[in-house]
Parts: structure tokens; sequence; C-alpha cells
């Protein structure tokens, strides 16, 4: 009974988009749900770091290797603003890398294809960053209020980021033939990869219903995907470069551009582990965080000493 | 449960310019003081935003309690005289 | 002597160059997210220095540019220190090395702030701040590493060991110091060295690291054009791509 009322007084405070915060009463569900997405949406950013990192000392000039690095550690501040915000929720950010280690977490399949070459850096940009950006920008209206700060600071710095991978685009799509080429092939590469960033079709999303009364997601994940193809081609338009997708039209009913039926066989695939970098991109982050367990344990154990000295003292 | 340590969770406020009220800007974890500073400036700065910072164990905040939040700040609710709006000033009487 | 000014040049911005390559490399390996940013600041700051003083070669030189120095130069034209182009191992040693450096940096950095030539003046002014927040950082680290565990003093110990030969290097005057001195742009080399012990000595010693035995190891050195085996491979990977395709801009 208690409960009852507690959740309709919850559900009225979201319904009056009020923000829930730390210390305010949730439903369990509620509370889950955010710890999943949010860590999710943080280790999607440090892994992001890899394919990109992939490519920081190959970057052939001295402002893309500047603007590469910059954007890499614009990432890793993303991914840190997002497991802080999960913290709240009463979980720490060990728990949430061990979950990530032993593969409970997941996190954008999408980082799981390789960066073969530098025009990637374009399309991860543009294309990888364009899709998450809409995401973002709708998140910012998320219900729960360190998510919704987290992102609206990451959406404030993401600005760049599209921008960085459209100029790098541009100067490709302008460039020699095999420029030209380099950066067809990185658009063929990635477009599919990024549409399903969105996740599954509204039909048969798990999550979905609930997410949305609660207002975790502010947009449904065809609404979100629509609106990611609809400006993104326009772009395309300008770069001169084609699309892999031959049923790519304007629809004049809908005011909007109908696409191919997404292959969701490779989808999962990839969500399931069998994608090229899925166990590349774990292995990595598994070793660099054993090959720091020393230093952490150090600096544990100096800020212990340096206390004691001082209590002493 | 994990016996990795991530550090102690600092709390950051930081001051955009001369003058103005420290804001809470974001957290992060770091093993003793120097490092949260630092930290705080290399991650809540870099795009020039800080003109000064504050840092702070978040275990030593003291927050109000939401379950006690009606009784807490209702009943401020009512002075409507603490807002210099509350006072009708005559037309024509300039700089109060 | 205007040779020397650019050989001068060359040597400070290829050895931020260089050293930041190698913090690149590091990129997404920190053992705490919050130092990846950190570290990664370092590498932005020096990466800036570099295309400072390579844009001033370049400007000396005539009909080249920072990037084209950067991306097209051969191996032998370098002029690099050694210290800078050693691999990363460990954490202990990354920072080892950059305190080395920063060190370094911030005595010469001091010095070059009253420079009789405006631009390397101008470039140092900038600089100076930067590298000051470097070693404050790499300070720490030192401190932590030494004094936090039996492991953590070891593995510091070894990188110190490992990484004390290529020092040697910083302190020797070739023909562009001594021009440099002359015309009042910079100190000479040897100059820097008694400041530069005393500050790492004291910084080692605090946090308990012994300091090894002085060894005169090469008679031939990165600021001279000769280089360790790995500068190879690393120009190997950061020139790969407008060397692939020479006709293309970037």
């Amino acid at each position: 009974m208690e409960n009852e009322k507690k959740l309709e007084q919850f559900q009225g405070k979201i319904d009056a988009n009020i923000k829930i915060e730390p210390k305010d009463w949730m439903p369990e569900k509620y509370r889950q749900t955010l710890i999943r997405q949010i860590s999710q949406h943080a280790h999607s950013e440090i892994i992001g770091m890899q394919p990109e990192g992939n490519w920081l000392t190959r970057a052939p000039s001295l402002r893309a290797k500047k603007i590469l690095m910059a954007k890499i550690q614009d990432e890793a501040g993303h991914g840190l603003y997002l497991y802080c915000a999960a913290e709240t929720l009463g979980v720490k950010r060990e728990q949430f890398l061990e979950w990530l280690h032993e593969g409970k977490a997941k996190y954008s399949s999408v980082f799981n294809y390789p960066t073969l070459t530098w025009a990637d850096m374009g399309a991860v940009g543009w294309l990888v960053d364009g899709a998450a950006i809409v995401n973002q920008v709708s998140l910012q209206g998320t219900s729960y209020g360190p998510y919704a700060r987290a992102m609206v600071k990451i959406c404030m710095e993401e600005s760049f980021h599209q921008r960085q991978g459209f100029e790098i685009m541009v100067e490709l799509a302008k460039g020699t033939k095999e420029q030209k080429q380099m950066a067809q092939d990185a658009l063929n590469r990635w477009w599919w990869p990024s549409i399903m960033m969105f996740g599954p079709h509204d039909s048969e999303s798990a999550h979905s219903n609930q997410s949305l009364k609660w207002k975790i997601k502010r947009a449904s994940n065809d609404e979100l995907r629509q609106s990611y193809i609809d400006k993104t081609i326009e772009q395309g338009h300008h770069l001169g470069l084609t699309f892999p997708d031959p049923n790519l039209k304007f629809n004049e009913t809908t005011k909007h551009y109908d696409y191919s039926p997404i292959d969701w066989d490779e989808f999962w695939n990839v969500v399931k582990g069998n994608g090229a970098g899925n166990k590349l991109r774990l292995k990595h982050h598994i070793k660099a965080h054993e090959d720091g367990k020393w230093v952490r344990e150090a600096a544990k154990s100096y800020s212990k000493k340096m206390n004691l000295s001082k209590k002493i003292a | 449960m994990s016996s990795d340590d991530q550090g102690i969770l600092w709390e950051v406020f930081i001051q955009v310019k001369a003058g103005r009220p420290y804001k809470h800007i974001g957290s992060l974890h770091a093993y003793d003081k120097e490092m949260a500073m630092k930290s705080a400036r290399d991650l809540y700065t870099r795009r020039n935003e800080g003109n000064g910072i504050w840092i702070v164990k978040a275990e030593d905040i003291i927050s109000s309690e939401a379950s006690d939040g009606e009784a807490f700040f209702d009943p401020s609710n009512d002075k409507v005289y603490r807002h210099p709006t509350f006072y009708k000033i005559p037309d024509g009487v300039k700089h109060i | 002597m205007k040779n020397e000014l650019i050989d001068y040049c060359l040597r400070l911005g290829d050895s931020s160059l260089i050293l930041s390559h190698r913090i690149a490399e590091y990129c997404s390996k920190a053992p705490i997210l919050e130092e990846d940013l950190a570290i990664t600041n370092v590498g932005l700051d020096l990466l800036g220095q570099a295309e400072n003083f390579l844009t001033y070669a370049a400007e000396l030189k005539g009909d080249t540019t920072a990037d084209l120095l950067t991306f097209k130069r051969r191996e032998g034209d370098f002029r690099c220190l050694h210290l800078v182009q050693t691999p990363n191992t460990d954490f202990a040693f990354i920072l080892a090395r950059q305190f080395l450096m920063d060190c370094y940096h911030q005595i010469l950095f001091s010095k070059l702030i009253s420079s009789e030539d405006e631009t390397i003046l101008g470039i140092s002014k900038k600089a100076i701040k930067e590298v000051n927040y470097h070693l404050d950082r790499s300070n720490d680290w030192i401190k932590r590493l030494g004094l936090g565990t039996t492991e953590s003093n070891e593995r510091l110990q070894n990188a110190v060991n490992d990484l004390w030969m290529y020092t040697d290097e910083l302190f020797i005057d070739n023909s562009t110091d001594i021009a440099m001195n002359k015309n009042k742009i910079a100190p000479l080399s040897s100059n820097l060295k008694s400041d530069w012990l005393e500050m790492v000595e004291s910084a080692l010693k605090f946090s308990e690291i012994k300091i090894p035995q002085e060894i005169r190891y090469s008679l031939r050195y990165g600021k001279d054009g000769f280089h360790t085996e790995y500068l190879g491979f690393i120009l190997a990977e950061m020139q790969h791509l407008p060397l692939l395709y020479p006709d293309a801009t970037w």
C-alpha cells in the first residue's frame, strides 16, 4: 500500500518533469534500469577511445593529431562524468569495471568494428558520433538529475566531435582519387553499424516502454534513428558520396527518408561477441586495468602514509 | 566484491570568474588531495572554464534528506517578505 | 648562425613531438581514468610546443612547413633527444621519463624566457607555464611511487636506472649550443646540469630512490642526428600516410 502510494507520487513527479535526485525514493526497477543504461553508456565512451586511439600515432597532420588527441580525451572525460553519475545510484566504479570485464555489462557494439583507414576517423566522427549525439541530445531531458546534468555537459563538449569527423570527410572527398575512394569505403563500412546504434526496432525492444514512461528515455529507438538518418543524408549529399543503401529515398508522405531493412542477424552477432573487435577491445581494457593495479595500490598506500604522518606531526 | 580500489570520490566546485560563486560541476576519483586538485583541473577546466576550484570528499558532504524535504523546506514557502518583490515602492523612487 | 638556430629549434620541437608521440601511444592504457585525461593534457601541451618550434624552424628555413618537417623529413635530420625516444614499458618508466624531461624543460625554459630571440622568447613564455604544471604533476607521482609500496618503489628505481644513461645527452654541448650561447639565444646545455641534478636528486632522494652512477654511454647523440633504433619505428608509423600518398593533402 505504502509502496503503491510512493509509486504514484514518483510517477507524478516524472509527469510534472521534476528531476529525480539520488536521495529521492525511486522504484527498484528504475534504479536498476539507470544503473544498466548509464554504465553501458560510460563503458561505450571508454571502449570508444580504442578504435580512434588506433590512429592517433598515424594522424597525417599536426592539426589532425591535436584534434584527435583532444577528442579521445573528451571521450575519457565523458566516460568519467557518466561513471560518476552512475555511482550516485549506489554502485561503485570498481564494480562497474568488474561487470564490464566479466562480460556482464555491455557497451555499444559499434566500437567492435575495426578502424582500417584514416577515413574511418572521419566516418566515426561524422556517423558514429553523429548518431550518438542524436541520442544524447534527447537524453538531456532524462528524468534522473545526475544523468541529465552529465548529458548537458557532454552535449556541449561533443559538438566539435562530429564537425571534426565531417571535416575529415570533406577533405578526403575533395582530395585525390585514392582519398575519395578511402572516404567512400569508410562510409560503406560505417553506415549500417551507425544505424544499428539506436538498437532494435521499437516493436522488438525489451525495455523501451517502461523507460519512456519513466522518462529515462525521451524518444523511441525508431524515432531517434529516423531523425539521424534524415539529417545525415543531407550532409552526405554535400560530400558527393553514395550511401550503401539503394532504397534510401525521401518519402513525400511521411516527410522522412525510407531505408532498407536492417540486417539484424549481423547486429545480434556483434552484440553477442562475434564482432571483429569484441575480444580485442575487452582484452585491451582488462590489460590496462591489470597493469595499473600496482599503481593504484601505491597511490592508496602513499595517501595512507601521508595521513598517518600528518596525525603524528 | 572487487578488491580493486579506484580511490576516493571527490566533488568538484568551479568558480568561472573572479567574484562569482563556486558551483558544483561534477565528481572524480583520486587517492589524495593533490591528485584530486590536479585531476579537477585536467578534467573540468580543460576548456578554460575555471578561475578557481574547490574540492571536497563526497563523504564529507552533509546533504538534506529527501524524505524530510517537506518539513525542511516548506516553512520558508510562505515567507514572501524575504523577497524584494514583496514590497510596494511608490513610482519614481529609484535605486532601491 | 641561422643554421644553428634552425638546428636548435628542431631539437626543441622534435623532442616535444616524439615525447608527445609516446604519450599518444599510452592513450587508453592509464591505471585510472583520471590519469588518462591528465597525461593526455601533457601530450597536447607538448604537441603544441612542437608545432610552435617547428613552425619557427620552417620559417627560418623557408619553403617548408611544420607539417612537412614532421611528416616528410628523414630520420637523420631529426634532432630529438634519445631520452624521449625510449619505448613505453610500465607506468613507472613513463612517469620517470616524463619527470626527467619536465625538470629539464623547466630549467631550460626558465632560461629561454630571457632569450634575445623574440620568437623563442615568446614560445618559451607560454611553454614555461605548461611545463611548471607538468613538473608539479610528475613530481607528485614520483612521491606516490617512491613512497607507495615496495613494488612501486622497485619499479620506479628500475625505471630511473634504465633511463639514467640517456640524461647524459641533455647536458652535452655541441656546436649548436655554442653558437646559441654566443648569440644570447640560449644557455649552454652544460650550464643546466647542476640545477637539473639538484632538482632531480632532491626529489628522488625524498622518494627513497637511489641516484644511479653517471655513465657516458654514447659519443653521438640525437641532437647531432644520430638516433636510437627506436626512432625509425616511430617515424615509420607517424609518417606512414603522407609517405604512402605523396600527392595528397590532409
